[in-house]
């Protein structure tokens, strides 16, 4: 059944976007990822404009992460208290990302930069996890356990402004937060992603949360600072589809809720080790296409 | 739609034949079987019939063949043609040509190729072809090769099914009645399109007509796109609301599930 998109004006198969959003709510839900990473390149893959793929989804991540957010705050695996911190950096950096993605869309730049993005933050990030992934189950098999110390000091101890976080069980400075917070709201507003695949690594290895909260915490900034850019979308560059973002929340919601059942069954290393595979395949798929020589080497844009 | 263009074509023939016979002019008229294109949730694309025929006071002369033309056109509008290339390894947009005028759609009719049925200059002058609708006044200095851009556009359009730039046949009975089938894609633009109708007899267009069909979005469709540029911040609210909703009701229900 095809159905035609009003804001990014084409026809696309209605199946085929609900099976998207249900593919990309199962992560979302297993992972603690918005999944806009996979999502926003098949937007483009399936022809929709850049401007409205980043855009919608930023929505669509909204309705995803929060059935998830909703489930991990009954499980009481959310601290609220960090999240107001990352939250108050994301609303920062969402509102200068989109201001970016404006001026980069007036030069006829925006995708060359989405895409830069993407290859370079998914590589640095997938390798990490990866290596991380396969040293913890490399310890696992050789049975020798190193049990992770309760107070490990590093330089984030060495700065100013320093909180308690009951629920993370740490008393360290608010800074990272806020800065981690900023660079993932960034990144919401000019590659229509929710910024889990940065946060989660960002909140295990430089604030030293423990893994329990952090899918939980990383939902809650998520569903606030893709609502944030929605409107902010919507009101600078008016290519929120409405139309589009719903049938990928129809699907979305649905695979968002399997997953957060199958993701608390599953062991945490197996489950990052497949995130990190995803996540270089995408970046590897994405760089290709950067670098190989393209069939087509013009491109329209109307004015 | 079909059969409507065929009650349409005979409809015609009385007020044909009946038409005295005084004058030694050639004219052409033609009707479409739709005048609106309605865009809505599910449009998949369109088909517009579009038939007329021949009005003549006299005997059709004999020394020359008769030529029917019919084109389709959406409107014309600017579009920034882009060229990669490839910088440090990577490929990236370099040259931009803006084109000035461009239709947003074009297909054409006719049983000849174009320039076998009319002159340039008189393809210059009407407006028949792709190239003439498309005006590109000039492309930035260090740009020597700017009919490439031009072509490229018409290339990308044409993948896209928005440009039909090799003729479909039109059906001509006894020099008098004729109709073409234009297929319309999904993806078209909003606007006034416009179907012209050239009879052409030595090269020369001796009669032309033209019809609008007015391409709308409707309902639900309609609402979203003004709703999106006249109320942006209100509708980007709306959007946050919903996607607040079905998660939160998606949440409740499947906790109920279990």
């Amino acid at each position: 059944m095809q159905v035609y998109l009003p804001i990014a004006e084409v026809s696309v198969n209605a199946f085929l976007l609900l099976g998207l959003g249900g593919i990309v709510g199962l992560l979302s839900g297993m992972f603690g990822v918005g999944g806009g990473f996979l999502m926003t390149p098949l937007l483009f893959l399936i022809g929709i404009p850049a401007a409205v793929a980043v855009a919608t989804e930023a929505n669509q991540i909204m309705a995803a992460s929060i059935s998830g957010a909703l489930a991990h705050y009954r499980r009481k695996t959310v601290d609220l208290q960090m999240g107001t911190y990352l939250l108050a950096g994301g609303i920062v950096g969402a509102a200068a990302g989109v201001q970016l993605f404006a001026v980069m869309k007036e030069i006829g730049q925006i995708d060359l930069m989405v895409r830069l993005c993407y290859v370079v933050f998914l590589g640095v990030v997938g390798s990490l996890m990866f290596a991380e992934s396969v040293r913890a189950i490399l310890r696992t098999k050789r049975k020798t356990v190193y049990r992770r110390k309760l107070h490990q000091h590093s330089w984030i101890h060495g700065l100013p402004m320093k909180v308690k976080f009951r629920t993370s069980g740490l008393y360290i400075s608010a800074i990272p937060a806020l800065a981690i917070g900023t660079c993932v709201g960034v990144l919401a507003a000019i590659m229509g992603v929710g910024g889990g695949f940065i946060m989660v690594p960002a909140m295990i290895y430089i604030l030293g949360m423990p893994t329990k909260v952090v899918v939980g915490t990383s939902l809650f900034q998520i569903v606030f600072v893709t609502g944030f850019t929605t409107v902010m979308h919507a009101t600078t560059n008016q290519t929120v589809d409405l139309a589009l973002a719903f049938l990928l929340f129809v699907g979305g919601v649905i695979g968002a809720q399997v997953g957060t059942r199958i993701g608390g069954r599953m062991p945490a290393e197996q489950l990052r080790i497949l995130l990190a595979i995803l996540v270089l395949a995408v970046c590897t798929k994405l760089a290709l296409d950067l670098v190989l020589q393209p069939s087509e080497l013009f491109s329209l844009e109307r004015v | 739609m079909r059969m409507l263009g065929r009650i349409g074509w005979l409809c015609l023939l009385p007020a044909l034949t009946a038409a005295p016979a005084a004058a030694d002019q050639e004219s052409v008229v033609s009707m479409l079987s739709q005048n609106r294109i309605s865009i809505t949730a599910n449009f998949d694309g369109s088909e517009v019939f579009v038939f007329g025929a021949v009005k003549r006071e006299a005997p059709a002369p004999d020394d020359s063949e008769m030529e029917v033309i019919i084109t389709l056109t959406g409107p014309l509008e600017p579009v920034l043609v882009r060229r990669k290339k490839k910088i440090f390894g990577v490929w990236v947009n370099a040259d931009t040509v803006e084109v000035d005028a461009a239709p947003s759609f074009y297909a054409v009719a006719a049983n000849k190729p174009l320039n076998q049925i009319v002159s340039n200059v008189e393809d210059i002058f009407k407006d028949i072809s792709v190239n003439q609708l498309i005006r590109s006044v000039g492309a930035p200095q260090h740009i020597k090769d700017s009919p490439e851009f031009t072509k490229a556009l018409i290339r990308i359009r044409e993948s896209k099914g928005l440009y039909s730039t090799e003729p479909i046949p039109i059906a001509v009975s006894d020099d008098t009645l004729f109709g073409a089938h234009f297929a319309m894609p999904a993806n078209l633009v909003e606007g006034e399109y416009l179907a012209r109708i050239f009879l052409v007899r030595n090269k020369t267009v001796v009669s032309e007509h033209s019809n609008k069909i007015d391409v709308r979005k409707v309902g639900l469709e309609r609402w979203i796109y003004s709703e999106a540029h006249n109320h942006a911040f209100t509708y980007g609210l709306l959007c946050v609301l919903i996607a607040g909703l079905t998660g939160w009701a998606a949440s409740a229900i499947f906790r109920r599930v279990g």
